[in-house]
């Protein structure tokens, strides 16, 4: 699915990730868990190219594109997708609008038929049942006076509605509660399947209680420190990360 | 003088009185007549160039509305909104399109009985007396035929808003149009006015309007003001409104101004007793070579009002867009609350944007804020929605949508927001979506 080689990116000319290497297979989840000021959130902003993102070193390849080649944009059309820590709100532009305008791009791209207003909306509606959130947020502006937590729904139901090939979760479970948790693992849980990926950025062990992950990784200063399976998690809670800063993996 | 004061005054001559305003017409016609035309020396006009229209002769023969009603029709409803028309056509009213009611509702200066003569006169007189008076004004007096008084009796209230139209035409003979529209609130009255101004065609319209609006908010009244600007590229539009707030009366307006060759609105809202409120919405986004410009004022002159302000502009292509919001707080307007904000995008290099709050404040004890920006697009929502697959440009023009239809969007008559929520957006290239009908339930 993606092949990160030898990454390295800088922020103001701060490096942040120096040398971070993953390879994720089709059908797998990865979660990436690591300290404060690790890099974690760099990543997802790098591999869908924000701006003020300078890669300086290294390569993404996804399904045998480079991806840092391409256009924010780009990237999305060829199936990644980013689910924001802090989804932007954007006031006057209505949801409804700005989801239709994306699934439109994304399937042109694909060479599919762009869906009619009927039935886009008919899809819309589905989804935003299944996120739980009442349809009264189709109309509204994009995540314009939401709560945290129904940002954070608004972010699934677009993964839904986009089917991307790898999603990046950064730091979803920030600031949820165990019901809210629950509805966005569910939905991501609906989403598994054999082809398509994940990378789970998360501060907190919690939420792999939800989505359980195949490989779990320890980002420590810009590079990953240690990977293991899932059990890993559960030593990183117990045990903090000092043991891995440390040097001693 | 100009040749468009000497065109205008050889029209007066040719004009038909009413006897009982014989002294407004004159000592309107006196100014205009003594006026020099304003060049850009002249602060008001300072960025808004009356050269073109100085050097152009506008008949005062209006012609008879040409189109058949069909035609006529698909410009003057605005749909799903259930109001009550006044339709006027090159200044005239048009009985046939307008509604029974909106007749009702309405009396001409024409048709005015003895009582209603006494309101007008004094109103017009008072209005004479408005620091502010400029020279369309004084021409708007002069030409005083076809204005029209509403009057809302107190406690009373309007059950469907009043749609007043004016459409023009067009002519081979360029052609001024002078209306003026006073209202009247009593006590506890309550209402909702729509002025929208229309051309019949986007390319045959180059008429100029002259058009003053008056209002007089009773004690404890509410005013819904909603004050649409949508000629088309060609028409001339200079236009006045005038707010007089008595105690705890209400003022709530939306103001728009699509752009033309010229299109400049002044408004000035009085607080003239304790306790009234003004809540001003305005959007302007000329393209091409277009020019709108918006002078707003408020003067609150007695303690405890509250004012909040806020206009935001796009300006495309080599468009200009002027906007000089003035608060003027008083010496004994103690306990004021007052905001305003005017922010701007501006979509092109050759676009311009003259942005100017002017505070002049009296008073000790006051909150005023004030802001005017020129906005750059925000990089957050832009990267947002390009991560979702669509393109740097096309996430410009949403953004740019939005950034009025926020506004739009908090319209208290929805369906005018439905209405007017596909014709700004195709301004930007854009189409909408979906309909009103499709996204109505939710």
């Amino acid at each position: 699915m993606i092949s990160i080689k030898n990454l390295h990116a800088s922020v103001e000319d701060k490096p942040i990730l120096k040398g971070l290497n993953l390879d994720i297979k089709p059908g797998e989840v990865h979660a990436i868990m690591g300290p404060n000021g690790a890099g974690k959130s760099t990543l997802g902003n790098v591999l869908a190219g924000r701006e003020g993102y300078e890669v300086t070193d290294g390569s993404a390849v996804m399904n045998g594109k480079e991806l840092l080649e391409l256009e924010t944009e780009e990237r999305a059309r060829e199936g990644l997708f980013l689910a924001f820590q802090y989804p932007v709100e954007i006031p006057g532009v209505s949801n409804l609008e700005f989801l239709k305008a994306s699934v439109d791009a994304v399937r042109e791209h694909q060479g599919k038929d762009a869906l009619d207003s009927v039935n886009f909306l008919k899809l819309a509606r589905e989804k935003v049942k299944a996120v739980n959130l009442d349809q009264s947020f189709l109309k509204r502006g994009v995540n314009e006076g939401f709560s945290g937590g129904e940002k954070k729904r608004n972010e699934l139901m677009q993964m839904m509605l986009l089917e991307p090939q790898l999603c990046i979760l950064d730091e979803t479970d920030s600031g949820l509660d165990i019901d809210a948790l629950q509805v966005v693992a569910n939905g991501v849980n609906a989403m598994r399947d054999e082809n398509r990926s994940f990378i789970v950025v998360t501060h907190y062990q919690r939420l792999l209680d939800y989505i359980v992950p195949d490989y779990v990784h320890v980002l420590a200063d810009g590079k990953i420190v240690k990977s293991g399976g899932k059990e890993l998690a559960l030593e990183l809670e117990e045990k903090g990360y000092g043991w891995l800063e440390n040097g001693e993996a | 003088m100009s040749v468009f004061q000497t065109q205008q005054l050889a029209a007066l001559e040719q004009a038909q009185p009413l006897n009982w305003l014989a002294d407004v017409q004159q000592a309107g016609k006196a100014a205009f007549a003594d006026t020099q035309w304003p060049t850009r020396k002249v602060e008001a006009w300072k960025y808004c160039s009356l050269k073109t229209l100085g050097d152009q002769g506008f008949d005062a023969v209006q012609p008879a509305a040409i189109a058949d009603a069909e035609q006529l029709q698909a410009h003057i409803n605005i749909q799903n909104l259930d109001a009550s028309k006044l339709v006027i056509i090159n200044g005239q009213i048009n009985l046939e399109l307008s509604d029974a009611l909106a007749l009702e509702q309405v009396t001409l200066f024409a048709d005015a009985n003895a009582d209603q003569q006494a309101i007008i006169a004094e109103r017009l007189n008072a209005a004479r007396q408005q620091p502010n008076q400029h020279l369309f004004n004084d021409l708007n007096d002069a030409a005083l035929q076809n204005g029209v008084l509403v009057q809302i009796a107190k406690n009373s209230r309007l059950d469907k808003p009043l749609h007043i139209v004016s459409l023009n035409t067009g002519a081979d003979a360029a052609y001024a149009v002078n209306s003026r529209v006073l209202v009247e609130l009593g006590t506890s009255a309550e209402m909702t006015l729509i002025e929208q101004f229309a051309s019949l065609s986007d390319d045959a319209d180059n008429s100029f309007t002259n058009n003053q609006t008056d209002v007089r908010v009773g004690d404890n009244a509410r005013f819904n003001h909603y004050r649409l600007n949508m000629m088309a590229n060609a028409a001339s539009f200079v236009g006045t409104t005038r707010i007089d707030l008595q105690r705890d009366a209400n003022y709530d307006a939306f103001h728009l101004g699509l752009g033309s060759v010229l299109t400049r609105n002044d408004m000035v809202i009085n607080h003239n007793v304790g306790g009234s409120h003004a809540e001003i919405a305005g959007i302007y986004v000329p393209q091409g070579k277009q020019l709108v410009d918006f002078h707003t004022c408020i003067e609150h002159k007695v303690a405890h009002c509250t004012s909040n302000e806020v206009f935001r502009g796009i300006i495309n292509d080599e468009a200009k867009a002027v906007f000089n919001g003035r608060i003027h707080i008083h010496q004994d307007a103690q306990k004021t609350l007052a905001e305003l904000s005017n922010k701007n995008l501006l979509l092109t290099n050759k676009a311009e944007i003259n942005t100017k709050p002017e505070l002049e404040i009296y008073a000790d004890d006051v909150q005023c804020a004030h802001g005017a920006t020129v906005a750059q697009q925000d990089e957050k929502a832009r990267f947002y929605l390009q991560s979702r697959g669509i393109s740097a440009a096309d996430a410009q023009v949403m953004l740019s949508f939005g950034f009025i239809n926020e506004l739009i969007d908090n319209l208290k008559l929805e369906a005018i927001g439905d209405w007017l929520r596909p014709v700004l957006a195709q301004r930007f290239g854009r189409e909408q979506l979906f309909s009103a009908e499709q996204t109505g339930d939710l």
